[in-house]
């Protein structure tokens, strides 16, 4: 397929005097997972729903597989899969109906037995929609968005209040959908899942793109000059400080951070201070900024710290700010929103 | 195709499913019609000797109405709370095909409720006369003017508002549709009223066409008529998917 599955440019979302989504643009290909990263309120559910067919574009022009999602949206529908931030099923439907129910819309499915064993609900299979608990209705829903076979997935917060193991299959599934070529756009308000899940991130902030690339291009590019590392709790920072002519923190109990450039003779004084006291090494990283910290300094404010969210039931209207924060400076770690799939031919 | 076969089967096996739709569309109406017939304390009109031979017209419309509009407004409002009617969407089910679906699943529910009610009541006693294919017809217009106004409740309200306003509503109709006790009982202005309602006007259609000395006044199918193309109208124009 010639292009990318997904275009998005200067989009503008408004309701009302409101803006959720302030002139953003960028493309997301198949075969690669792309993450909007933002905290809530960032634009991100809106931003979905355009490219969904729910809301059109204020201003600017959004394609998906190159149809417009308004105009073109019986045709689209055929191709994409849609997993919405809660609910979406008959209360009183079990997985297994609701499954075979979904299959029957499209003319090529997935097996309805097969897909409820890749996202692990076989189990509940006869368990009615409202009994399940909130991982599992997060799963079926998730199994309703791929059992069409989409070549492009919009996953609205895929993994929010599910459990490890939940995640670990919603992963699986995900990793599946890249392997068999569908483009997944999804959403998401935690790093570590967006670190996890995505091929690329977009950081979105007051409705605007504040960075774009891969992880390891969002955490090396900027302020990526320290070295981080774990040893016991309490070391005298000040002399190791000395020893290394640089400023060390201990940022959190154990968890050290040293103002230095990744140098390698730096990072063998540190070892070889740590020889001397006979102290355990963890967790060395060099010219890596925590992808915490890159977001912590584009957007201000730190993650949500729990998976509340997912629950809170918040409708799309809330993903609103009144004003796009002025001054606000628009930084772009890779250049042109280029992920690693771009790199690769296109057939 | 397949999918709006399989989105009629699906319609009706979640309502069945649902205890309050089942006790609602045919708990109520056996219930007051087994009961009625055999406890005659009801007014009845004048020339009717047994309570069913009123009665068995009456809760048919009854039954008609409580499918229609109250258990369909209740399901669709719940399924727009749920986010339902989004996610089908955004699938190649289409709106066209779900509204047919549900269409059909209300047919199919109501041709059961008549199977059950018309066998209860002959075995009450009920000699059934008249027109049984006027009798669809009205209440075919019937049930397209009481789907309006279930989806017009369920397409504005929230999905709790909507179980109260369609549970209200249904027992105003009710007292007020012909359909326990004749219209006649009722003071002058309540019963010219009663008589604009899709309710009264579809108690008198079938009264009529189920009765052997009946006749359906021209104006029930006047008053049938109109609600059949101004309340899906209404619903339609204010129908808010999400």
């Amino acid at each position: 397929m010639p292009g990318p599955a997904i275009e998005v440019r200067d989009l503008v979302v408004r309701y009302g005097k409101t803006i959720a989504v302030n002139r953003i643009s960028f493309e997301a290909r198949a075969g690669q997972v792309t993450a909007l990263l933002g905290p809530n309120g960032a634009g991100k559910t809106s931003t979905l729903e355009t490219l969904e067919g729910y809301r059109r574009p204020t201003v600017g022009t959004v394609r998906v597989l190159g149809l417009d999602p308004v105009r073109d949206h019986r045709a689209l529908t055929r191709r994409i899969g849609v997993m919405l931030q809660r609910g979406g099923v008959y209360p009183g439907m079990s997985p297994r109906e609701a499954v075979r129910l979904f299959a029957s819309y499209y003319d090529e499915s997935e097996e309805p037995e097969g897909v409820l064993y890749r996202v692990g609900l076989t189990s509940v299979a006869t368990t009615p929609w409202r009994r399940l608990s909130g991982g599992e209705q997060q799963r079926l829903s998730l199994a309703l968005a791929l059992v069409g076979r989409p070549w492009v997935a919009f996953l609205d917060e895929p993994t929010a209040g599910v459990d490890p193991q939940g995640r670990l299959a919603i992963r699986e599934v995900i990793n599946d959908l890249r392997s068999a070529g569908s483009c997944v756009l999804l959403t998401t308000h935690e790093m570590t899942e967006a670190e996890r899940l995505a091929d690329r991130i977009i950081i979105l902030d007051h409705g605007e793109i504040v960075a774009d690339g891969t992880t390891s291009e969002l955490t090396t590019k900027e302020g990526g000059k320290g070295i981080r590392f774990g040893a016991p709790a309490g070391l005298d920072t000040v002399a190791l400080g000395a020893a290394l002519a640089a400023t060390v923190d201990e940022e959190q109990p154990g968890e050290y951070l040293v103002h230095a450039d990744p140098a390698p003779a730096t990072i063998a004084a540190i070892t070889a201070w740590l020889a001397e006291k006979d102290l355990a090494l963890s967790d060395l990283q060099a010219g890596r900024e925590r992808l915490e910290d890159v977001f912590l300094r584009l957007t201000g404010r730190p993650e949500s710290t729990n998976g509340t969210v997912a629950r809170d039931p918040a409708p799309p209207e809330d993903e609103i700010r009144v004003e796009p924060a002025a001054g606000r400076r628009r930084r772009r770690v890779a250049d042109g929103g280029r992920g690693p799939g771009a790199t690769e031919p296109q057939e | 195709m397949s999918g709006w076969r399989a989105q009629t089967r699906a319609e009706l096996k979640m309502t069945l499913r649902r205890g309050d739709s089942v006790l609602l569309t045919l708990g109520i109406p056996v219930g007051l019609l087994v009961f009625f017939s055999l406890v005659d304390v009801l007014p009845k009109p004048a020339g009717v000797s047994d309570a069913v031979t009123f009665l068995a017209p009456g809760i048919l419309a009854l039954a008609v109405m409580s499918t229609a509009m109250v258990s369909l407004g209740i399901a669709t409002g719940f399924e727009r709370q749920y986010g339902v009617l989004k996610r089908l969407g955004s699938t190649p089910l289409g709106r066209p095909a779900l509204l047919a679906a549900k269409t059909s699943a209300i047919v199919l529910l109501e041709v059961i409720q008549a199977a059950v009610l018309v066998g209860a009541a002959v075995a009450l006693g009920w000699d059934p006369h008249g027109n049984p294919f006027l009798a669809a017809a009205a209440g075919l217009l019937a049930t397209i003017g009481f789907a309006g106004l279930g989806l017009l409740m369920a397409g504005t309200l929230r999905a709790e508002l909507t179980l109260a306003a369609a549970n209200g509503l249904y027992l105003v109709l009710l007292l007020l549709g012909g359909m326990v006790f004749p219209l006649d009982k009722l003071p002058g202005p309540l019963r010219a009223f009663s008589r604009a309602l899709p309710s009264g006007a579809l108690s008198d259609a079938l009264h009529g066409t189920l009765a052997s000395a009946g006749h359906v006044p021209g104006r029930a199918w006047i008053v049938l008529v109109i609600w059949a193309v101004v309340a899906p109208v209404a619903a339609a124009a204010t129908f808010r998917w999400e």
